[in-house]
């Protein structure tokens, strides 16, 4: 095959992978379209073998890293750490609509940055919700900075996004470096976010709840102090040169084993938790973008990618990523960015980072996966989305993408 | 006479508060509450952006919405309670807010609605973005009620020339055009 055949054939791939992965027709694995389509780029020699190996080796580590903080927060909610979140929420609360944004603010942030954005989206955001209903309060601004947050606020650890985890290997840093630099980002994105929310949902933000004096429900202290032991072992394991996601295992395997042993979770649970299917969808796509990449358009990014880690590369860096992830989503962006901006040392990769992972907020979910689910939703007869998320996206995403871009800057001064 | 009063979570006590003595004994009533669909919408999209990992639970979106009409009832209860008219008539509705409500309003002679913007800057935020919609639409006359204690006339700022104008410039005599708007 010639090389543009060989480059338009990748492509093609891609895109089916991507379309198969958003729509998921009778819901179907992303793996069952992306899985056959590596293996055909591999068979059809687009990706050499010896690159596909190179790159499934590098891959393997973070994937077994995912998998270990899916299983995480799977098993916290089952323990009924999120519920007691939502309880806290609402006691602490008073009924006060700003001081339950602020809880909000706090715990989403945390979240996030621990357990990552899957996390605050799948198992956060309905418990905020719930929340606000329960102490009367309108739920509009607390979902919606739920939804905000869990792309912003996923800037500061390497497990917050599965973005920074392909980033954090591409780097060559340490977990606790990583964290270190993107500290400053990670609070100017959450400043911002806040100064911006409060008010565009000012009269969302009125009068007074109820206060919610009824059950009080402990904090389950088993799976908060797994999981705060699990956040020290990835800055100890670190600082030793292991592999943090060996303290991710060990931090899952202590939680699924305690709910296994007390019944909360069956073994078929645990593997539903694990999510093998997603597993090998990321390295189906990891192998997929690295043939695009392997014919051609690798070179094509290597010279629109901004090099340098002058402030204005870094936010041109960052500008590119954003709009590249709203195009064709997060995830195929950072694989695409990553070997071109790599070259430049921490500074890109992290400017990078702020891109595709704040980027998303402009257009819910990226614009191609914004269609296809507005023709999924319609199908569904169910409304698309109000104009006033896409409103609330074109208000915040600049100024986060510049306040955190400038933050990242200044943390590659002090931190360097 | 039928009044209907919109209520909504943060306004809905000082909005009955306002109206109870203003509606007439002869008059019915009914209380009316809209749960905004878009936001599990909102929540349920951004679960489909994370391509595929976290498969959100199926019927995720009617459960966040059921749970907005039980609190929607209880909302509405709790005014009818308030207002001391167990006969009030309580209307549940879902979709778009703004629109609903001028919908439900087509039923009504008088709608009742609290302001809910922004109290610190009096003006045209003083009203949010539903109620301004509800108020630009509405398909009979509304009442708009200030959910706590009305603000003083003091708390307009001087016009910008040096205040020396009368706050209120007198009518101009019909057939005259109308004065410029004093820009605040």
């Amino acid at each position: 095959m010639s090389g543009a055949a060989t480059e338009v054939l990748a492509i093609v791939l891609l895109g089916a992978t991507l379309v198969v992965a958003v729509v998921r027709p009778r819901g179907i694995s992303e793996a069952v379209v992306a899985v056959p389509a590596a293996a055909l780029v591999v068979a059809l020699g687009i990706l050499p073998l010896h690159v596909a190996v190179e790159e499934a080796r590098s891959l393997g580590p973070t994937i077994g890293f995912l998998a270990a903080v899916l299983v995480l927060a799977g098993m916290a909610e089952r323990d009924g750490l999120f519920a007691a979140a939502g309880t806290w929420m609402a006691a602490a609360s008073r009924g006060r609509p700003v001081a339950l944004l602020a809880l909000v603010f706090v715990v989403g942030s945390t979240v996030t940055a621990i357990l990552s954005l899957d996390a605050t989206v799948v198992l956060l955001t309905p418990v905020v919700f719930a929340t606000a209903a329960r102490v009367r309060l309108r739920a509009r601004p607390h979902v919606y900075a739920c939804t905000h947050l869990a792309n912003s606020a996923s800037l500061l650890l390497p497990v917050s996004n599965l973005t920074n985890l392909l980033a954090y290997r591409a780097s060559g840093l340490s977990f606790a470096r990583f964290g270190a630099i993107m500290a400053l980002p990670w609070l100017a994105a959450i400043a911002v976010e806040w100064l911006l929310l409060r008010r565009f949902f000012a009269s969302d933000l009125v009068g007074r709840g109820v206060t919610d004096g009824g059950r009080r429900v402990a904090p389950p202290i088993y799976p908060v102090a797994v999981i705060a032991l699990t956040l020290l072992g990835f800055f100890v394991t670190s600082i030793v040169h292991i592999d943090p996601a060996f303290a991710a295992t060990a931090g899952a395997v202590a939680l699924v084993v305690a709910a296994v042993r007390s019944g909360k979770a069956s073994l078929r649970d645990v593997v539903r938790a694990v999510d093998v299917p997603f597993l090998a969808f990321v390295l189906a796509l990891g192998l997929i973008v690295g043939a695009v990449s392997y014919r051609g358009l690798g070179n094509a990014v290597d010279q629109l990618v901004p090099h340098g880690a002058s402030l204005w590369s870094l936010l041109a860096l960052a500008a590119l990523a954003a709009v590249l992830a709203n195009a064709i989503n997060n995830l195929p962006a950072v694989l695409l960015l990553l070997p071109a901006a790599a070259a430049g040392g921490a500074g890109p990769v992290m400017a990078v980072l702020i891109g595709v992972n704040t980027g998303p907020n402009l257009t819910y979910v990226g614009s191609l996966a914004t269609m296809l689910w507005r023709r999924t939703l319609r199908r569904h007869e169910a409304e698309p989305p109000t104009s006033e998320f896409l409103r609330l996206g074109a208000l915040t995403v600049p100024p986060v993408l510049l306040v955190a871009t400038l933050a990242l800057w200044l943390s590659l001064r002090v931190v360097g | 006479m039928h009044v209907m009063l919109w209520l909504a979570e943060g306004t809905w006590e000082g909005c009955v508060d306002a109206a109870a003595p203003l509606i007439p004994a002869d008059a019915r009533v009914s209380l009316l509450y809209v749960v905004a669909e878009d936001v599990p919408h909102a929540a349920a999209a951004a679960a489909e952006g994370l391509m595929g990992r976290w498969r959100p639970r199926p019927g995720l979106t009617e459960q966040m919405a059921a749970e907005a009409t039980a609190s929607g009832e209880a909302l509405v209860a709790a005014a009818a309670e308030l207002l001391g008219r167990a006969d009030a008539g309580q209307v549940i509705r879902r979709g778009r807010v703004e629109r609903e409500v001028v919908q439900a309003a087509e039923a009504a002679d008088l709608l009742v609605a609290a302001r809910d913007g922004d109290r610190s800057r009096l003006g045209p935020h003083s009203l949010g973005p539903a109620t301004r919609f509800v108020v630009d639409h509405a398909p009979c006359a509304v009442l708009l009620v200030w959910p706590d204690e009305a603000p003083d006339v003091d708390s307009i700022p001087p016009p910008p020339d040096g205040g020396h104008r009368h706050p209120h410039p007198p009518r101009p005599a019909r057939g005259e055009p109308p004065p410029p708007p004093d820009r605040r």
